[in-house]
Formats: structure tokens, C-alpha cells, sequence
């Protein structure tokens, strides 16, 4: 996965909290391969009519080529589905910022380049107005935990492994293989010392 | 020098931890990794690299999420029974147990494992599912992983993760009559918000929880990721080990003894501290049900719709679309709202106290109203029918079905209508959970059956006087 510390795009405010995963994604839709593409299915119930088209005053729908989300607090909470990151990453996203997030989906949001980005309430406050009428231009520092939109400028927060992954772009797999000595050496010892731990072969 | 005290968290994650980061972040060794249908992209992800699974013995498949609940009848629908087809070819592939749907012990994950000794003490347990903290009722680690992680796991058998910080829930007194588990969550939940308990591990104690069963201890630390929390573990006792005892994974006679001690030795230290502590009254625990749309809008029976004018003006928003989503009327007594249909099981609330409680209150009586009543699994199924609790079910009007994720989830097909009240033993009241549209009020199986009887919210301690 490509790494990037610096983005410039449009954001967009969904004034909401505890924006969960089953609106992120609905369960029907996660049994399409990824290769299919997610973007179709984000927040869709909230989007979309029954029928399928988009609905005019939904904060998302009227302008296109969005690429950040400014919502409340509790972002990503529930369901561990990765299908929701996917259909956040296939419509374009690159980043959230919220008071919070749901602690399974931030830890999925950063393994698929996605930065979750922890703002405090009054910061929220401020996005969130600035963004009422219409999308605006931001540009984040990923290194500098710092945003711009319009006049105004903000930190946010990020566990610092978790933005040194996105600046890198590392992929967890690949530098788990130079510790391959050491989890060798630790099932070693389990298995000496905890031999319960082992399944006692049913059947 | 005096030893420094450790809690149960600070235990497991030591016994744990491959080594350590320099950023604090720990890679630790998994012992028991469960997958299932949805871990379709984690099984690509290995494939789009050429990799495969590390420790398949150390493995588990289960057909749950998808599995149809009328497959002895039923013609499946093709996409689904291609879910099904693919954890098929993988397991195959990867020479991974599969627990498949004709298999005796099939089952959700949740359900399974313990039932087979697979889940035990001072085990890290990971799988594809946020309510993978159920196992931590054993004093297992046990958290939900996304699909990232679910391929890096079948991979190298480890996972890189930061500590979670630690909270204490000490529930203490007694729990009144008709009053479960089940309420004991969505009161600590309806207290602390459903981000209430974020980036803590919970630990859940107290004079309460001692005297709970493992069904229902299963049932509260199922529910803590509906808090917040992705762990929640519970010290293994004396219960824990006569759960566990001659299942089929357990370790046998010659070991039970000294791995009974090792069990013991899990509990968090007398004198340790926690980040966080927090101390429920049991006696104030009521018979609880949920409102809105998010599993925090509970509340007990007794109560009434809140009104927004009643809630922080930060919440204010959430209640006035939560009960326009519901069709509610604020301030409206919840006991005596009219509900269209009925859900018994889930991983929350499918084992076989759930069915027993649930059966006890239908006893003789109708169902006002269709309902289901799915197992948690396949053994769960013929333990209920060898009690003779399925003919309760049946009696009343309740469909008798196979098990599975079922109407928790609604990816099997089993969904809820659009605008149809459901009265649910499961997890999360979520908009469009159940189906687009469907109305989910969560609530102990025993209160969903009281729901049956009368076609409302009830009380269930009406029905249960005279009952003991």
C-alpha cells in the first residue's frame, strides 16, 4: 500500500454520532468480492432511497470527488466489517476526523491507508459549522497532526505507530517476517510450559 | 521488595506478548483463531500473496453467519450457499477444521467453541467478529479483528496491538427477580453510552457475577464491545472449570488439576489497580429493553419513551430521529407498546439457559404474534429437544428453526420487514440491523417471550409469578 503524509481534497461534514458500521455498510451487501468495488454501497441506506436513487439533501450527495469526512463522535462504532473501511476507501475517502472512533474500526481504517483522525469536540464544533453550507477544501499534515480548512487551522490526534504506518504505507505481514526467530522461539517455550494451551485432539 | 500487583488483563497480555515495540505496541501469539463465511477477504488477501495458513491445527472454521436456519426444507439462495461454498474450498485448502452445516456440533463460533472446550482459560482468542469478547467470560483475551487482521493471523499467528487500558465493573448485591444478564449490560451500557468504555478492556466482577452462570456471563461479555470495549473477561472459578470439564477440547484428566491451579492463578491481584472502576447496585438493575436505535437508548420496562427535552442537548438530536426511526411517542410507557414479531438466539442469547428461561415463561401459554426461535447451535438444539423445550415453543407458535447468526445479522435472509417491531435477544438495535426498516427492541430471551405472549412490551415478572 501506497503511504502519504500530506492530502489536499474536499471534506464534508455528516453532523451525526455513533455513525455505526451497519450504516456505514449494510450486512447485505459483504458478500461481494472486493474486487467488485464497496463504493456503491456506502452509508446506503442513508443515502439512498428505497429504490435506489440518491437522495438530493443528503450532506454526501450533492457534489462528487469527496475525500474527507468530518462526522461526530463514536465514528465506526459496532460491527468489526472491514467492508465498511472498504466502501469509505472504494468511494474516494482518505480520511475521517470525529471525537471518536469505534476502536475495531480504527484499527482496520489505518490497515487500508484510511487516517482516523481523533479531533476534540470544540474542534469538531468549529469543522462542522465552517462545513454547514458546503464542502471545503482541506489539507492535512499528517506528520504535523495538523489540518487546514478555509482560515481554519487545527491539530488532531493519532496513536503515532498508527501514523507512522500510513506515512510509510507498511504492511503488517511483511514486518511481522523479521520477527519470525522470535515467534519461533515463543511457541517453543508455550509449548514447553503450557502444553494445555494446545487443542487436546477431539475425536 | 514487594511484588507488584497485576490485573487479570496485565496476566494474560504477558503470557502473551512475543515481544514488544519500542512504541509500546506488542506482538502477541494467538491460540485459538476462529473464522467463518465472512472471512472470505482475509482468505483472498492470503491467496493474493501466495501465502498460507501458518497454524491451521491452531484453527477453526464455523459455518454461522450465512447458514440457513430451515436447510432441512429450504432450498438456499445461491449467493448465500456461495459464501458457504467458498469457506468450504478454503478450509479445504488450508486443512482447517470446518464445523459444516450437517455437522452435529455446528454452531456460531461464540457458541461452539466453548461448548467444545476450544475456548478455555488464559487462552488469546481471535476472530473475524466483534463478539469474540464472549470467550473472555472464561478468562480468555478475546477480541473481534477486521479482515486485515484476520489474514495477517492466519499468516504468522500472531497480531500487533497496544494495551488496552483497564476497567472494573464490580456489579454487587443481589439481582432481583425475573432480572439477567442481559439486563446487566444494557443497564451498564444505558449508563456509560455505547463509547462508554472505548479503548478499555473490561473486567467484570463483584458478589454478581460470581453467582452467574457461564451462559449468562457469555451473555455480558458479549455485549461489551456494544459498550465500547473490545475485551471483556470475567476470572475463571469453580464454575468456569465445571463448564469446561470433559468437553471434548479440554485438557484431560491427568493435566485438570495442575491447569486448574494455573486458572486460578489468572485473577487480577487483590490489591491491583485499574484505570477505571466503576460499581453497579444490583437492586437497581430492572427487566430492561432498548428504545432507539443504538444499544445505550435503554431502558427499564417500567419506564417511559423519553422526551428530548430530558436529555443533554448533545443527545437531543439522536432521540428525536432514534424515535422517528422506531415510530415512538415520547413519553409513552414502553410497557404496553404494540410488537409485531419475536427473535430468540444470537450469540448473546442462544445457549441453552437463554431457551430454558425463555421456555419457562411460555409454558402453557400462546404467542400473540410469529416469532423464531433459533439455537445457538446444533447441540444447543438437541439439548433443548431432549428437554422437551422445543414442544413449548412450538406449542405457543413459535417457529422451531436450525441454527445460525439468524435474525441478529439477517445475512442467512432472515430479516425483519421494513416498519415491523421486533422484540430480540440479540446484540444491536442498530438502524436496518434486522432488515431496511425493521424496528429492534433488544431485550433477556425471557423478556422476548413475555413479548409473545401479550404482542407488547411486558414485564416479564408478571408472567413469572407463581412460576418458581
Amino acid at each position: 500500500m501506497a503511504g502519504w503524509s500530506t492530502h489536499i481534497g474536499m471534506a464534508v461534514c455528516l453532523p451525526q454520532a455513533n455513525i455505526d458500521t451497519d450504516q456505514l455498510i449494510p450486512a447485505r451487501f459483504m458478500s461481494v468480492p472486493r474486487a467488485q468495488g464497496y463504493g456503491r454501497f456506502l452509508l446506503h441506506d442513508m443515502r439512498r432511497e428505497e429504490a435506489g436513487d440518491l437522495k438530493a439533501d443528503f450532506p454526501f450527495n450533492a457534489q462528487e470527488g469527496m475525500s474527507v469526512l468530518i462526522a461526530g463522535r463514536n465514528f465506526g462504532s459496532g460491527s468489526s466489517r472491514e467492508a465498511a473501511v472498504y466502501a469509505l476507501v472504494d468511494s474516494g475517502i482518505r480520511a475521517v476526523f470525529a471525537p471518536s472512533f469505534g476502536d475495531i474500526f480504527a484499527s482496520n481504517a489505518v490497515n487500508n491507508g484510511l487516517l482516523p483522525a481523533q479531533i476534540d469536540e470544540a474542534t469538531y464544533e468549529t469543522l462542522s459549522q465552517t462545513l454547514e453550507r458546503r464542502p471545503q477544501t482541506i489539507t492535512i499534515d499528517l506528520g504535523a497532526r495538523s489540518l487546514q480548512l478555509g482560515s481554519v487551522g487545527a491539530r488532531f490526534s493519532i496513536d503515532d505507530s498508527w501514523a507512522l504506518k500510513l506515512i510509510n504505507g507498511w504492511d503488517d505481514i511483511d514486518l511481522t517476517r523479521h520477527h519470525r526467530a522470535a515467534i519461533a522461539a515463543f511457541k517453543n517455550t508455550r509449548y514447553q510450559t503450557t502444553a494445555w494451551a494446545w487443542p487436546n485432539g477431539a475425536d | 521488595m514487594k511484588p507488584i500487583s497485576q490485573t487479570m488483563l496485565d496476566k494474560l497480555w504477558t503470557a502473551h506478548e512475543v515481544l514488544r515495540r519500542e512504541d509500546g505496541v506488542s506482538l502477541l501469539w494467538i491460540d485459538r483463531h476462529l473464522v467463518h463465511e465472512g472471512s472470505h477477504h482475509a482468505f483472498a488477501k492470503l491467496k493474493e500473496r501466495g501465502l498460507s495458513v501458518c497454524e491451521p491445527d491452531l484453527t477453526f472454521a464455523f459455518v454461522d453467519h450465512y447458514a440457513p436456519t430451515r436447510r432441512s426444507f429450504q432450498t438456499c439462495d445461491p449467493q448465500i450457499l456461495g459464501m458457504i461454498q467458498t469457506l468450504r474450498q478454503n478450509t479445504h485448502d488450508h486443512g482447517v477444521r470446518l464445523y459444516d452445516l450437517d455437522d452435529p456440533r455446528q454452531g456460531i463460533a461464540h457458541v461452539v467453541g466453548p461448548e467444545e472446550g476450544l475456548t478455555l482459560p488464559g487462552l488469546l482468542i481471535n476472530c473475524g467478529d466483534s463478539h469474540t469478547s464472549t470467550h473472555g467470560a472464561f478468562g480468555a483475551l478475546a477480541f473481534g479483528i477486521g479482515a486485515t487482521e484476520v489474514a495477517h493471523v492466519l499468516a504468522t499467528q500472531t497480531i500487533w496491538q497496544r494495551k488496552p487500558k483497564s476497567m472494573r465493573i464490580s456489579v454487587e448485591g443481589a439481582l432481583g427477580f425475573g432480572v439477567a444478564a442481559k439486563d446487566i449490560a444494557l443497564g451498564w451500557i444505558g449508563k456509560l453510552g455505547t463509547d462508554g468504555a472505548q479503548g478499555y478492556a473490561v473486567e467484570y466482577a463483584g458478589a454478581v457475577i460470581r453467582g452467574l452462570s457461564m451462559e449468562g456471563r457469555m451473555t455480558l461479555c458479549n455485549m461489551s464491545i456494544e459498550g465500547g470495549a473490545r475485551f471483556g473477561i470475567i476470572a475463571p472459578d469453580e464454575t468456569t472449570f465445571a463448564y469446561i470439564k470433559d468437553r471434548p477440547f479440554a485438557p484431560k484428566a491427568e493435566a485438570w488439576k495442575q491447569v486448574c491451579a494455573d486458572w486460578r492463578a489468572l485473577s487480577s491481584d487483590k490489591d491491583a489497580q485499574f484505570d477505571r472502576e466503576v460499581v453497579l447496585d444490583a437492586s437497581e438493575i430492572a427487566p430492561t429493553v432498548t428504545w432507539g436505535t443504538s444499544p445505550e437508548q435503554a431502558l427499564p420496562i417500567t419506564a417511559a419513551v423519553p422526551v428530548a427535552d430530558d436529555v443533554t442537548p448533545a443527545k437531543r438530536e439522536a432521540v428525536c430521529d432514534a424515535l422517528e426511526y422506531m415510530g415512538l411517542k415520547a413519553g409513552h410507557k414502553l410497557e404496553g407498546t404494540a410488537v409485531d414479531q419475536v427473535f430468540i438466539g444470537s450469540c448473546t442469547n442462544g445457549r441453552i439457559e437463554d431457551l430454558r428461561e425463555a421456555a419457562h415463561v411460555l409454558k402453557g401459554r400462546k404467542a400473540k404474534i410469529p416469532g423464531q426461535v433459533s439455537p445457538g447451535s446444533a447441540k444447543v438444539k438437541a439439548q433443548a429437544e431432549a428437554e422437551g423445550l422445543d414442544q413449548i415453543f412450538r406449542s405457543a407458535g413459535l417457529d422451531w428453526v436450525d441454527s445460525g447468526c439468524s435474525m441478529c445479522v439477517g445475512m442467512n435472509g432472515d430479516l425483519v420487514e421494513k416498519g415491523q417491531r421486533c422484540a430480540s435477544s440479540t446484540n444491536r438495535n442498530f438502524k436496518g440491523r434486522q432488515g431496511r426498516g425493521a424496528r429492534t427492541h433488544l431485550m433477556s430471551p425471557a423478556m422476548v417471550a413475555a413479548a409473545s405472549v401479550t404482542g407488547m412490551l411486558t414485564d416479564v415478572r408478571r408472567l413469572l409469578e407463581g412460576r418458581q
